[in-house]
Order: structure tokens, then sequence, then C-alpha cells
């Protein structure tokens, strides 16, 4: 069984007017089905309003399912008793790098989870150290949260999760609110992760250059998975995607033109590499096609 | 345990007016205040008055003509998140290093005794000791007299209510109003404890960071739990509340611009008018910090939060020698202004 | 007509350790009718250069002209400045705080001294520009999208009518759809009314498309000042501070390096899927 696992798992939120009465009911999760393998790195797409933040809050057990079953390394998340040691198995990271960070200063901040945990203090300091190291931002432990950058708070932040030693890590649009270097930056630290750590990494994300190296994506539409595949096959339905207020990198986008346009590319190019690899073999060195 | 993430309903916004239309005069003089004297504190520590920064005014009007400020724009977004919080004086000094919970407890001591001596000499011992006191701690002594300041208009009032309304032997007497004896003494006893008072409890804050002395209020608290204190969520408010107020004031910043750039008017007008002008500021504020509120609670929670129970500390407090020798000089200080200031 | 900006510098923290010089001599004109894009990445002066404009940073030194006149004399309106030149800031949803969506619209012009009935026309003019739907002109602003939001929050500065608009970061925390919407719509109102505007940015793809020019700044300088495709060819200084000129210029630089007769100065899609075309194909 693999370590994040839902079972036609729904969720609705619902709407009261003024007196309390239900004005309606929103299914922002409906119905979805997931198997995440240990040692995965999957990356959930979807516009705003999809529902999959939603979805990314019942793995950590914030949100309990109106309707199926979440299992988290075999904890059903309903179970009362087993929320801590869930949460502990499945860290979270969130949107806004400000409000997530407790600590007044980023070595503290780290250290609130295993505190929580009833880490002992001399490990403590041990898991703050390998947790910063491991995202890059050792040499910040002292600084105040406040004077870093967006991309560096949201280092500390999975350094915080990080610490608490978990198997598997959601991050919830963990670079909405930066600027491009700090989206490199996380990104770098999260797939570090994945690879070096071996840690189970969800990504929910609107940016597609962020799912390129995913073993796997999903794509959500209002509530329900749309689309499941690799990147590449994700990425070869340009016009799903558009449907689904998503866009293409613009190095798929232009192949996609170019198909469109009689030059037989094939499907679901990610990399520019592979763009001018494809050209090559096509015009067999001479530049163009005869 | 459930969010469902932050809706602010129609009447629940309404209240939310509603509220801040009340809250405003209370609630803003200070923290404008309190946003110009951070910015003060922070970036002239050490330096002459008016060697710092601070506030850069737009004096451009709303009239144009008459000059008055229609938009104080203290200082660039940046520096805002360098405000420390609270009247620390970065420096080395064995007062610095203390363990917080000897200057707590010193502190309250030390207050407690200025209300037992019944003669004068209490007092010089306690003035002697805080002296001393001052000087180990390295801090310039003008920062203390500052404290004094916020203070001076309630010691005037004292020292006047004494001087004049306590009955006894007739000193002098001129229209309707008599000194007497005995109010001159209490009046001059009264303002001479009062400035030992602030001054003392200056020395603390002046030598302790916000959130080590909320470590310290933590564990010095930890038996009132029995009586159902909430000692450890008192601390973490505090310490809450330190990390967010630079980041509030930020925002307060943002969201004044905001409004300004809409054609806002924050600083003319009658008070009433003003106060309608603030509303435009404080909604966003509070919904805001309702926001905040809400998702901090939520990365807690994620991070296995569950109240102090349980909890272990990453920088325990531990006394150690200087700790031990602290509890000392205090006992001792104790023995000898008690002593002195009860004899005869 | 335009805006001057004539040796800019914003510096903070004088006399301190701490100085920080925001701004370092910028010098910028910008004639009427243009749509400008102002590139950097966070803290590289961006934010500060266009809060001068309307006057909400004051310039530590050098002067602003707005059509002519210096915005630093002290026969200056600054209100009327700011009804003449808006400034939508980043994340401008937070900003709202009215009761329901026409009527926090109507804080601007109603602040312009207009009566209830004039605001409300501007109001709903300006809703009208951004294309929020007319059903939601009397829900609480608190209960739409946050895209949604965001469009009542830039009508808020369009119904005050200005010449001049600046976006600062307004696609932020959009998804990609949201973006090209919002950005789409603000090329449209360009177009129709002529309007000066500034969009500040750090994405150089989302603003390729659409700006007439591009100000690239760096450290509080300004680094490149030019037409989009004149700035991207300075793609390996770019990357060196930070930032990244659109996928496209690398991909045709790849192609050109490659051998392949293409040009490598487009921007968008289109050009590029049409230089590739011709030169593969050779037609």
């Amino acid at each position: 069984m693999g370590i994040v696992r839902t079972e036609k798992l729904t969720y609705e939120y619902i709407r009261r007017d003024e007196e309390g009465n239900v004005e309606g009911i929103t299914t922002a999760v409906d119905q979805v089905d997931l198997d995440v393998e240990p040692g995965e790195f999957l990356a959930i797409l979807g516009h705003n309003g999809s529902g999959k933040s939603t979805l990314a809050k019942h793995i950590n057990a914030i949100l309990y399912p109106a309707e199926g079953t979440v299992w988290v390394d075999g904890m059903d998340t309903g179970d009362e008793s087993m929320v801590w040691n869930i949460r502990q198995t499945a860290g979270m990271v969130f949107q806004n790098p400000d409000n997530q960070i407790i600590g007044q200063v980023v070595e503290e901040d780290v250290g609130f989870g295993p505190e929580n945990m009833g880490v002992p203090t001399r490990e403590i300091w041990e898991r703050v150290e390998e947790s910063l190291k491991a995202v890059g931002m050792y040499e910040y432990r002292k600084h105040s949260p406040n004077k870093l950058s967006g991309g560096q708070k949201q280092r500390v932040s999975i350094a915080g999760v990080l610490a608490m030693h978990p198997k598997c890590i959601v991050l919830d649009e963990p670079t909405a609110m930066l600027d491009p270097r700090g989206r490199k930056e996380v990104i770098r630290a999260v797939r570090g992760l994945n690879q070096v750590e071996g840690i189970t990494v969800i990504l929910i994300t609107h940016y597609m250059e962020e799912i390129v190296h995913a073993d796997r994506v999903f794509v959500m539409d209002s509530g329900k998975i749309a689309m499941e595949g690799t990147p590449r096959e994700i990425f070869s339905q340009v016009e799903k995607l558009k449907s689904l207020r998503l866009d293409v990198p613009q190095v798929t986008l232009l192949a996609y033109e170019l198909q469109q346009r009689g030059i037989a590319l094939p499907d679901g190019i990610l990399t520019t590499e592979e763009l001018a690899d494809a050209l090559c073999r096509l015009a067999g060195g001479k530049g163009r096609i005869s | 345990m459930v969010f469902p993430g932050f809706f602010l309903n129609r009447s629940q916004q309404f209240f939310a007016t509603i509220s801040v239309r009340l809250l405003w005069r209370a609630v803003f003089p200070a923290v404008k205040q309190e946003y110009l004297g951070r910015c003060e504190k922070r970036y002239a520590p050490g330096r002459d008055k008016g060697g710092g920064l601070q506030k850069k005014e737009i004096r451009m009007a709303a009239g144009g003509r008459n000059g008055r400020a229609d938009a104080v724009v203290w200082v660039g977004n940046d520096m805002l998140r360098d405000i420390t919080i609270g009247q620390y004086y970065q420096t080395e000094s064995l007062i610095h290093k203390m363990d917080p919970r000897v200057k707590l407890g010193g502190t309250l001591l030390y207050i407690i005794s200025l209300f037992f001596f019944r003669n004068f000499w209490g007092y010089v011992a306690a003035a002697c000791f805080l002296g001393l006191v001052i000087r180990l701690s390295h801090v310039p002594f003008r920062f203390m007299v500052k404290g004094m300041k916020s203070i001076l208009f309630l010691l005037l009032i004292t020292v006047v209510f004494n001087l004049f309304l306590i009955p006894g032997t007739e000193l002098v007497s001129f229209w309707k109003l008599t000194i007497t004896v005995e109010g001159l003494k209490t009046a001059v006893t009264m303002a001479i404890r009062l400035t030992l008072l602030i001054i003392g409890s200056s020395v603390m804050t002046l030598t302790t960071t916000p959130n080590n002395l909320t470590d310290g209020m933590e564990k010095m608290m930890k038996p009132l739990k029995v009586f159902h204190v909430p000692v450890h969520e008192v601390a973490m408010i505090m310490s809450i509340a330190l990390r967010f107020i630079p980041i509030l004031m930020e925002e307060t910043d943002k969201i004044m611009k905001a409004q300004i750039a809409r054609g806002a008017d924050f600083e003319s007008g009658s008070l009433i008018k003003r106060a309608r002008a603030l509303v435009p500021l404080l909604v966003p504020l509070f919904i805001s910090a309702f926001r905040r509120a809400n998702d901090l609670a939520m990365a807690m929670e994620a991070r296995c939060y569950r109240g102090g129970d349980g909890r272990t500390k990453m920088k325990p407090l531990v006394y150690r020698r200087q700790d031990r020798v602290g509890y000392l000089c205090i006992f001792l200080y104790l023995v000898v202004s008690i002593t002195a200031g009860r004899l005869g | 007509m335009s805006i001057i900006l004539d040796h800019i510098s914003y510096v903070y923290g004088g006399d301190t350790p701490l100085e920080v010089r925001a701004l370092d001599d910028v010098c910028l004109q910008i004639p009427d009718g243009q749509f400008l894009g102002i590139i950097g990445h966070t803290g590289s002066g961006k934010s500060t250069l266009v809060q001068h404009m309307n006057g909400l940073l004051k310039a530590t030194s050098g002067h602003i002209y707005f059509n002519g006149e210096d915005i630093y004399d002290k026969d200056f309106s600054m209100k009327k400045l700011r009804s003449k030149v808006g400034l939508v800031f980043q994340y401008p949803e937070y900003q709202l705080f009215e009761i329901d969506v026409l009527s926090d619209v109507c804080f601007g012009p109603k602040n312009l001294g207009l009566s209830r009935k004039e605001a409300e026309l501007k109001a709903a003019g300006a809703l009208r520009k951004v294309g929020l739907p007319m059903e939601l002109y009397y829900q609480s602003p608190f209960e739409l999208s946050g895209g949604q939001k965001r469009r009542v929050a830039i009508a808020g500065v369009l119904a005050m009518e200005p010449e001049v608009l600046i976006l600062d970061e307004p696609t932020a925390g959009l998804d990609p759809k949201g973006r090209d919407e919002i950005l789409h719509q603000i090329k449209q109102l360009q177009t129709e009314t002529g309007m000066t505007i500034l969009l500040v940015s750090h994405s150089m793809e989302d603003v390729a498309e659409y700006v007439d020019r591009i100000v690239v700044m760096n450290r509080g300088r300004v680094l490149y000042d030019d037409v989009p495709k004149k700035v991207f060819s300075h793609y390996k200084e770019l990357e060196a501070i930070g930032l990244a000129a659109p996928q496209v210029t690398y991909i045709l630089h790849e192609l050109k390096s490659r051998g392949f007769d293409v040009d490598t100065a487009s921007t968008t899609i289109e050009e590029a899927a049409e230089t590739v075309s011709r030169a593969v194909l050779g037609r």
C-alpha cells in the first residue's frame, strides 16, 4: 500500500446565510482516488479553486473527509487518536511564508516541530542543524525571519517540517507568492529532499515549469481528477490543459505550434534541449527539411 | 479542528466595521506613536537624539498651501521589517547574560522593597543598589530616563494631589490651598518611590530581549498552572505577537498608502471626519490579522502543536553561577535596605 | 505631456550604518499613451520607483515633472496628482473594505469630491471595464474569488479616471488563465482609452507580449530601457541578475547555435513558430 492513499474522498463546504440556514453546498473535492508510492515526486496541478488545496489539507489531517477515507502510512485520518502521528508522518508547507513561521529566530522556528513532539533538547539541536543544512539555510540560523527573502522563508518552513522527520511532505503552492528567483530556490530544495533524502513529495502548484521533474502529475478540476500521467503525457495534451485554465511551458507550446504547421515533432516536448534535438534529427544536420 | 477557510459574511463584516469605528480612537494614536517611536529607537540607539532618522513627512497637502501633511510616509518598505520590539538595548554585560528569571524576580522584590521603607535611608540604599546595577548593565543612563517621560504626567498628578490634599500641620497657605508638612513628606516620598520603580523596571526591559522575558515568565509562573492559569498559552501568545507586530506594521503602511493612492485623507478635517477616514485602513487591517491568525493556527497544528503539555525546549533555561550570585545579591540588598529603611 | 523623472534618488536610513539606496539616480521619460513594463526582482527598487510617481514617497534628490509641472513644487496639489496617476498596489484585494463591491469602487471618486450618484456612475463604468459581471456589484467583496477581488480593486483605481495607471504585480498569485485574462484586459483598456500604463512585474514572459517598452531595474538603477526585443537580446546579463528572458529567447538562441537560420529577436510564441517553421521548412 502507498504512503498516502485516498478512496472516494469527498469534501463539502457548506455556505450559510445570516440566519445560519444552508445556502448552498460546494463540493471542493469530489470522489478522489489517489495512491502515492513511497519516494515518489507527485505533482498536483489545477487552477485556483479546483480543490487542490483542500485535497492537500486532508493528507495532514487538517480537514477530515465528508465521505471516503484517507490513509497516511496505513493510518486512517478519521481516527482521532492518530492525528499527531499522521501530522508527523506527512508534514505540510503552506503558501504564505509570513504566516507559517512561528519563531523569532530561524533556528527556533525549525525547532518548533520537534519541541512539540517532545524530542529531547540535544536531539532538537541535531535535527535543526541537519534540516537547515539540507535546505541550504544553515548560515542564516541566527537571523530573524523578517529579514529573509520569500524564497529563504519558504526554505526555513521546509526545514521546520524536515526537522520532524516526516516520510512525506505536502507543499501547498509554496511558490505562489515568490519571485522567479525564490521559486527556483524552493523547487531546488524540494527536489533535493526527494532525491537525496528519499522523502515522498506531493507538490501542489499552478506553475507548469515546476512539475517537469515530477514522477507523476495529477490535474484537478472542480474537485475531480481530470488528468493523470507523467509530465510528458500531460503536456502533450495542450488543448485539454488550456480548457482546464492551465498553460504549458513555452517550449512545449512552441513545439505544438510547429506541429500545427506541419513539422513532425514528437508529442510532449519538455525542454529546450529536446526541441533542438528533435529539430536537428528532422533536418538531418542541414538546418532545414528538404 | 476544522478550518473552513476564512470567510466574512455580510453581518460579520458589518460588525467589524462598527467595532472598528468605535475602536479607532483608542487604538490608532497608540499605534501611530508606537510606530514612530520604534523607528527612532531602532535607528538611533547610542546616538544623539537628532542624529538618527526618522520619519519622512510629505508636506504637500490636500489644499496644497496650508502645509499640512496629507501623508506621513515614514520609511521604506524594507525598513519596517528591521524594527525591534521592546526597548532592548543591545550590548554585552553581566546583567544582559543573566537568566531572565533572576532579573524578573529581582525586579519584583526590588519594587516590593520600595514600599517597606519608613525613612529616607531605605531609599538611599535602593538608589545605590540601582546605580550599581545600571553601572554593570553598560546601558547609558539616558535610556533609563527615557522611560520616565511617559509617566511624567502621572508623577506630577500624584505629587500635586498629595501635596495639597493631605491634612496635617500647616506649612504654607495661599488662596484656598494649603501645603502641610505631612503632605510635603508624602509627595516627596511618592515621587522618589515612583522614579526608582520606573527606572528599576526599565533596567530589566533594557537588558532582556522580549523573547527571553517571555521564556522567563513562563518558567516562573509554572506553579500557577495548578490553579488553571494558562501560563504556557499566555507566553506563546506574547511571543507570537512579538513576531507579528512588525509584519502588521508593514501591512498598515501598505494599506495606508494604497488608500491614499485612492484619495483617502487621514490627517485633515474634523475629529469625526478623521474617525471615518480610518475605516478604510482598519477594516482591511483587522481582516488581514484574522486571516493571518487562521493561517498561523493551521500551520502550528500541522507541526503538531497541542499546547504546553509534553513539550520539550530547544533552549531551556538553566541557572548558572552568575545567576546564583545574582540571587544572593538581591537577598543581601533586601536585608540591608529593609533594615536601613525601618530604623528608628 | 508626460511623466519625467529627473535624476531621482531615494535613500532611507540616512546617517546610520543601515543606509539603503533604494533608488540611485534614475532618469526616465514616459510619454503619453505608452504601455511600459518595469521589470526587476524583489528589492530592485521597482515598487519604490512607482510610488514616487504619485507622490507616496518623496525623492531624497531629483525632480519629477508631471505634464510639465514639478510635483515637489509647494503649489502643486498632490491630491490632484493622485487622481491623475492611479496606483494599484501588489495584492490590491487586501485593501477592500466596504459592504458591497460598488461602494468600494466608489471610494476613490467620492474622495475626489463627487456626489454619490456621479461616483456610482463612474464605479459602474470602471467595473464594466475590468469585466466584472453585473450581478456581483451588490455582493460583499469578501465573497468573491481571488481573481474577481483583484478586478474590483483595479476598478477602484480606474474609477478615479486616471490618465496614467500603474499596476504593481497585478498578476501575483493568480493562476495562468487568471493572469492572461487580467493582462489582456489591461491591454484592451490601453488600446481603447489611450491611457498610459506602467506594469511592474518580475516576469519577462508575462509582459513581453503586451508592452511597448521595458525598463529593467537592478539595485535601484535602470539597467536597460528599450523595446522588448532589444532588452531580451541581453538575456545572458539578465540571467546574471536573477531575471530571465522568456523561454522563447533561449530556444531561439539554442536553435541558432545549432545552425538553424532563425530570427532570435522574436519574443512571442507566434513569432517564434513563424521564424522556426520558415527556417526549417524553407518557406
